[in-house]
């Protein structure tokens, strides 16, 4: 116990720390993440250079042109994608991340190994490797071919369900892994009571086991969600440019087409919109937290 | 001395391997109904094993294991008519209170008025009522405990498994329990399966205790008899103190063993010893006599080393003539004892226990 005196010296002490904890912290985001922001805000409201480039008059001309139906669509499609990645990344995801946390640590840490090897290898390359098997003289189509499935080879590459196929292998890494941090965190002997209390291991899933695992299948959509909204890579190689994303379309305005004002004000609405996302979601999670039973 | 149909719980030559671990070696027990039973042991004894079989969280690897006459090895954890209260608590965190109490009744689907008032009535009996909104976090141990035992109890089991519920708790709470636990079994009439490796808590709360040591049932019987009438060296060293002497029998007088210890020579009952044999003999520090002048029968010569003062008892070591040092313990300081005085150390020969020395090889 400490007297009375005590607390102003006690407080300058704890202030100063504090300080010294947020300061590299803030000094890092207002860096790397709000003035990068804040520019792309700018950006957003400038006018397009005749040349490409953007000259520094204000102008509202890319939102505007965002209200085009086009960009509806698209934003539609890109959204249709991410939650259909996001739901396959946890119905396979989580069974895996389960399967992982119930084996021993030495066992464990062997089969995350193999989730990260190709998370690991270069995403061109992986995203090359799954062209050739998939092309149209490809093993995919030459072995269906051979057990008679089909009569000529198919066209699965550019299509949209390679694009699902490769942005889900691509995500699933990110789902499985907060998911089995939240898996591994769960007591056995939560699980043990639970049926000795009555309840079947289907009701103990439901009544134990996901509330608790709530967590980590949070983080695994944000972290699946929010890159397949955006990632341009998967659906420009594997969709051959044809289908369009948000995220390409972004892309080319900053590359090919050279209109920086309308990739800004694509990437404020793709912004705005996660936000939002999150926003929900939080709220809602937070709901469910408090009414379980 | 009991009926056989009383057994509520049959453990028959049950045998638990874990990998090439032999945890629980041919055990047989009998469990009466409504009884207070302890399986009371060191850590890595089986007895944990042995609970966790009983609520079928462990297949036994042989035997057969029967609740109520039906045997039950078969039937899963949620199959079983028993309930479990776990060390750890493991109360459901992201429930209240009553959600933690109300899970049994839940998944039965009882309806929700009835389970509304069984949860009360059990919060009272564990006298946690008020409690029922908060969250597992923001109770103490002994507050969570009373929760894990009220939503235990109120599934009705005929049998209540439990396994070291007041190891987490402060010494003064635990002893508290353990007088609250006690009662709480005396009023439900629910035969309870204690595992502790806390002597003085199986002491205080059994019926029965089933000393354990690896894997094995080294000796089963009422609290005062196994502290009486040890059958091992191991059961008279780990049930309270003793001091344990090694010796020869030199002569058998009916149930009088004269007994050659390096010591020197002393006296102790005991049946079915020859002269040769070897055997310990246990005798508690508070059975010991001490005295200025060497005793008629026999006595060992002692020097006084030092003094612990315990409260409401004295403990006072002594250094026999080899050496050995023994405990003696009194309600009140011997005023009279000096710190490396001669005395001379003897006792009441009904109150020695003299132990087999194959009892000790059996168990080990």
């Amino acid at each position: 116990m400490t007297a009375k005196p005590q607390p102003v010296r006690k407080r300058k002490h704890s202030r100063l720390p504090l300080l010294a904890q947020a300061g590299p912290v803030s000094a890092w985001m207002i860096l790397f993440v709000t003035i990068p922001l804040l520019y792309i805000i700018y950006i957003s409201f400038m006018t397009r250079g005749t040349f490409g480039g953007v000259e520094h008059e204000f102008s509202i001309t890319s939102y505007q042109t965002l209200l085009d139906v086009t960009y509806f669509k698209v934003i539609e499609k890109s959204f249709r994608a991410a939650v259909i990645t996001t739901l396959l990344c946890l119905l396979l995801g989580y069974p895996f991340a389960y399967y992982i946390a119930r084996k021993p640590a030495d066992v464990a840490s062997r089969l995350i190994m193999l989730i990260m090897i190709p998370f690991w290898t270069n995403s061109l390359m992986r995203l090359n490797a799954w062209m050739l098997l998939f092309q149209t003289n490809g093993p995919v189509n030459n072995l269906l071919l051979a057990l008679g499935w089909i009569d000529a080879p198919k066209m699965f590459i550019y299509s949209d369900w390679l694009v699902m196929l490769g942005l889900v292998t691509n995500m699933l890494p990110f789902a499985v892994l907060p998911m089995y941090s939240s898996i591994e965190k769960l007591k056995k002997s939560l699980l043990e009571a639970s049926a000795d209390l009555g309840a079947r291991p289907a009701k103990t899933f439901m009544r134990v086991t996901l509330p608790l695992t709530f967590p980590g299948i949070f983080s695994a959509i944000i972290l699946t969600f929010i890159p397949a909204l955006g990632i341009y890579t998967i659906t420009d190689m594997l969709g051959g440019g044809k289908v369009l994303y948000i995220g390409n379309i972004i892309k080319n305005q900053f590359g090919a087409i050279r209109n920086w004002p309308l990739g800004a004000a694509l990437s404020v609405l793709l912004l705005l919109i996660t936000a939002l996302l999150i926003f929900i979601y939080t709220r809602f999670a937070r709901i469910e937290d408090m009414e379980v039973l | 001395m009991k009926a056989l149909a009383d057994a509520i719980v049959k453990l028959l030559h049950v045998d638990k391997w874990f990998g090439n671990n032999h945890v629980v070696k041919d055990l047989n027990l009998e469990i009466q109904e409504g009884e207070f039973l302890t399986l009371l042991g060191p850590s890595g004894c089986g007895k944990t094993t042995t609970l966790r079989m009983i609520a079928g969280f462990e297949d036994a690897t042989g035997g057969s294991i029967e609740v109520q006459g039906e045997r039950i090895e078969d039937k899963e954890p949620y199959q079983r008519d028993v309930n479990t209260v776990f060390q750890n608590y493991s109360l459901f965190p992201h429930m209240t209170v009553f959600d933690n109490v109300a899970y049994g009744p839940s998944i039965r689907k009882e309806p929700k008025a009835e389970i509304k008032k069984r949860v009360t009535e059990m919060l009272e009996l564990v006298q946690m009522s008020g409690y029922e909104k908060r969250k597992p976090e923001a109770l103490s141990g002994g507050q969570k405990q009373r929760v894990a035992i009220a939503r235990a109890l109120i599934n009705n089991p005929r049998v209540l498994l439990l396994d070291e519920p007041l190891g987490a708790l402060d010494l003064k709470l635990r002893k508290q329990m353990q007088i609250e636990l006690k009662r709480l079994q005396r009023k439900l009439r629910i035969t309870f399966v204690y595992v502790t490796h806390d002597q003085e808590e199986a002491m205080t709360m059994s019926d029965r205790i089933a000393v354990m040591r690896d894997g094995v049932i080294l000796q089963l019987g009422h609290p005062m008899d196994i502290y009486d009438h040890p059958t091992s060296r191991f059961v008279a060293d780990f049930i309270g103190e003793s001091n344990v002497f090694e010796g020869v029998v030199k002569a058998v007088n009916g149930e009088l063993l004269t007994v050659e210890t390096a010591s020197g020579m002393a006296e102790t009952q005991g049946s079915g010893f020859s002269v040769g044999e070897e055997l310990y003999v246990s005798i508690r520090p508070e059975y010991l006599s001490i005295s200025r002048e060497p005793v008629t029968g026999f006595d060992l010569p002692a020097r006084v080393k030092d003094f612990i003062y315990m409260g409401t008892v004295v403990k006072t070591s002594l250094d026999l003539a080899d050496g050995k040092e023994i405990k003696y313990s009194r309600f009140e300081a011997d005023a009279t004892l000096r710190e490396g005085e001669t005395v001379y150390v003897h006792w009441d020969t009904h109150k020695s226990v003299a132990i087999k020395k194959e009892a000790e090889v059996e168990a080990s």
